[in-house]
């Protein structure tokens, strides 16, 4: 196996956590994995994303270009990395805060409304597990309940009902 | 071996620091490296430890410079621009023969330059930024996981050979995560420090920790004291990885994360039918010559890939000696290099053979 992710969004949307939950679930299961951030100064409200690979092999360069994966959650990201994607790769965006002008045909596109959903069930800065969720049941890079108990390893040991509602956002994610 | 975990380099580096007995730690902050600074205030107090941030990198460096006298292990670290304030301790540091350690996450310069990765302090880490006949040994970590091995490494061989030693990452690797354990440190090595001055209730006679010789001949003699140890080291510390050199027409040379994204061009250059091959030095300096040289006998053209506008390709085409052609290509600035830009360059020399 070898996935490459861009995920892209505003600061603060969890744009960089959500990486380190898939880089995270990959160590565990015993895969080579990479997790690159932007570190500009643009960081602090306005964009932040992050690269990760999750490989069989050794990890070469930890710079993704051609990605199979592009997760956006705002307009800027969608824009900005809709040209990364690998032809026969999937661009999923939040699409209630990206107004989608697509302009490729050898890639797939799916927008989720997560922030909506998310804020309609009370979870409103759960959107980035509500996009995670249906990106993890589309591409199928780890099963549901490898997602889970890697999850409990990242979430603080201080606050246990944050599992439950980062599990239940990406349940409903997956179930849309 | 421990389980693994998720780690910055720059967290990674700390750690391993800690683990290798440094417990006095001197810096201050910059981006790309301020997790170094940020893990160690965390993590010092809890093995009783000293985290200071100084009031400037020459301060830090000049607490390194004393703590070192000490026989203690220390360490400081930085970016670029605060690397260069260093330079004066560092010679003096040389020139008093002590151990310690510092870490330099490359960003672009000259100047301010910014604050994205780049290689481009190659010069001034092996060539020596301070005055003086002087070496730094310079490792180059690739991986997260080398960053914890060469941390050790470093400590080891500056108490060995009471030189300071560097490690020179990138911007990249500081802030990157990857998979990483740590391995149990083998404490049972001890090294000689006899020349401290620590406190001993006046039993012995008094040690002085000085670089300052007024008589040309004393001087002299120590500066070629330490270039014997320079020397020892450079039989027996130079380290470099090489890959598919052994039939290899076209040999890359690449050091720190730009060698993973060579590794890349490279497998697709065999791909595509060129043999191309990567020397990976591990130590800038000592520079790998005999790796270069044993390439150089069969290769038919070598390519320097940096993130400069072209350092380290000095130190290839000296190990070269002129048997065959050496390129160069490089970005700066803080741009990082893709794979295809290189296996472009890679397919245009490979039309000269």
């Amino acid at each position: 196996m070898q996935k490459e992710f861009i995920i892209s969004g505003f600061g603060g949307q969890g744009i960089l956590f959500i990486g380190k939950l898939l880089a995270y679930t990959g160590m565990k299961n015993n895969y080579q994995v990479s997790w690159l951030p932007s570190y500009g100064p643009e960081m602090r409200g306005g964009t932040a994303s992050c690269n990760v690979i999750i490989s069989d092999d050794a990890i070469g360069s930890p710079l993704v270009t051609e990605a199979t994966e592009v997760i956006a959650m705002n307009s800027p990201s969608f824009v900005k990395f809709e040209q990364s994607v690998a032809p026969g790769g999937t661009l999923y965006y939040d699409s209630s805060l990206v107004s989608p002008n697509p302009t490729r045909t050898d890639i797939t596109y799916i927008g989720v409304e997560a922030t909506k959903l998310a804020t309609e069930m009370g979870m409103g800065k759960l959107a980035n597990m509500f996009l995670i969720g249906k990106v993890l049941k589309e591409s199928k890079v780890f099963e549901m309940d490898v997602i889970f108990e890697a999850l409990k390893g990242l979430v603080p040991a201080k606050k246990p009902e944050l599992y439950d509602l980062n599990k239940k956002a990406i349940e409903a994610g997956a179930n849309l | 071996m421990s389980e693994k975990v998720l780690m910055k380099g720059n967290e990674a580096i700390a750690e391993a620091a800690i683990r290798s007995g440094c417990k006095l730690f001197f810096g201050y902050p910059i981006t790309p490296q301020t997790e170094v600074s940020a893990y160690m205030s965390k993590r010092m107090p809890q093995v009783d430890g000293l985290y200071l941030q100084a009031e400037s990198e020459v301060a830090a460096i000049n607490m390194v410079y004393g703590a070192a006298s000490t026989g203690a292990r220390a360490m400081t670290s930085s970016s670029s621009p605060g690397i260069s304030l260093k330079q004066e301790g560092l010679s003096y540091i040389a020139g008093a023969d002590l151990p310690c350690v510092i870490i330099n996450i490359v960003r672009g310069g000259p100047g301010l330059g910014g604050i994205q990765p780049a290689q481009s302090d190659y010069f001034q880490a092996t060539k020596g930024g301070g005055h003086g006949d002087y070496h730094l040994v310079v490792l180059a970590p690739s991986t997260i996981q080398e960053c914890v091995d060469l941390t050790y490494k470093a400590f080891d061989i500056a108490d060995e050979y009471r030189v300071p030693v560097m490690i020179m990452g990138d911007g990249m690797l500081g802030q990157m995560m990857e998979p990483v354990s740590f391995p149990e440190h083998d404490d049972s090595v001890t090294f000689d420090k006899s020349w401290a001055c620590s406190t001993t209730g006046m039993k012995r006679k008094k040690n002085i920790v000085n670089s300052l010789y007024i008589n040309p001949d004393e001087l002299e003699n120590l500066v070629w004291e330490r270039q014997k140890r320079y020397d020892l080291i450079t039989e027996k510390e130079t380290r470099a990885e090489s890959f598919f050199c052994d039939d290899a027409d076209i040999v890359l040379v690449a050091y720190g994360t730009i060698a993973r994204v060579a590794m890349n061009a490279v497998k697709k250059a065999r791909a595509m039918g060129i043999k191309a091959g990567l020397i990976r030095p591990i130590t800038l300096w000592p520079f790998p010559e005999k790796e270069i040289q044993k390439a150089a006998a069969t290769a038919k053209s070598f390519l320097s890939v940096e993130m400069s506008t072209g350092q380290m390709v000095e130190d290839v085409k000296l190990a070269v000696n002129g048997k065959c052609p050496v390129e160069f290509y490089g970005r700066t600035g803080g741009v990082v290099p893709v794979p295809q830009e290189i296996l472009d360059k890679i397919v245009e020399m490979s039309k000269k053979l």
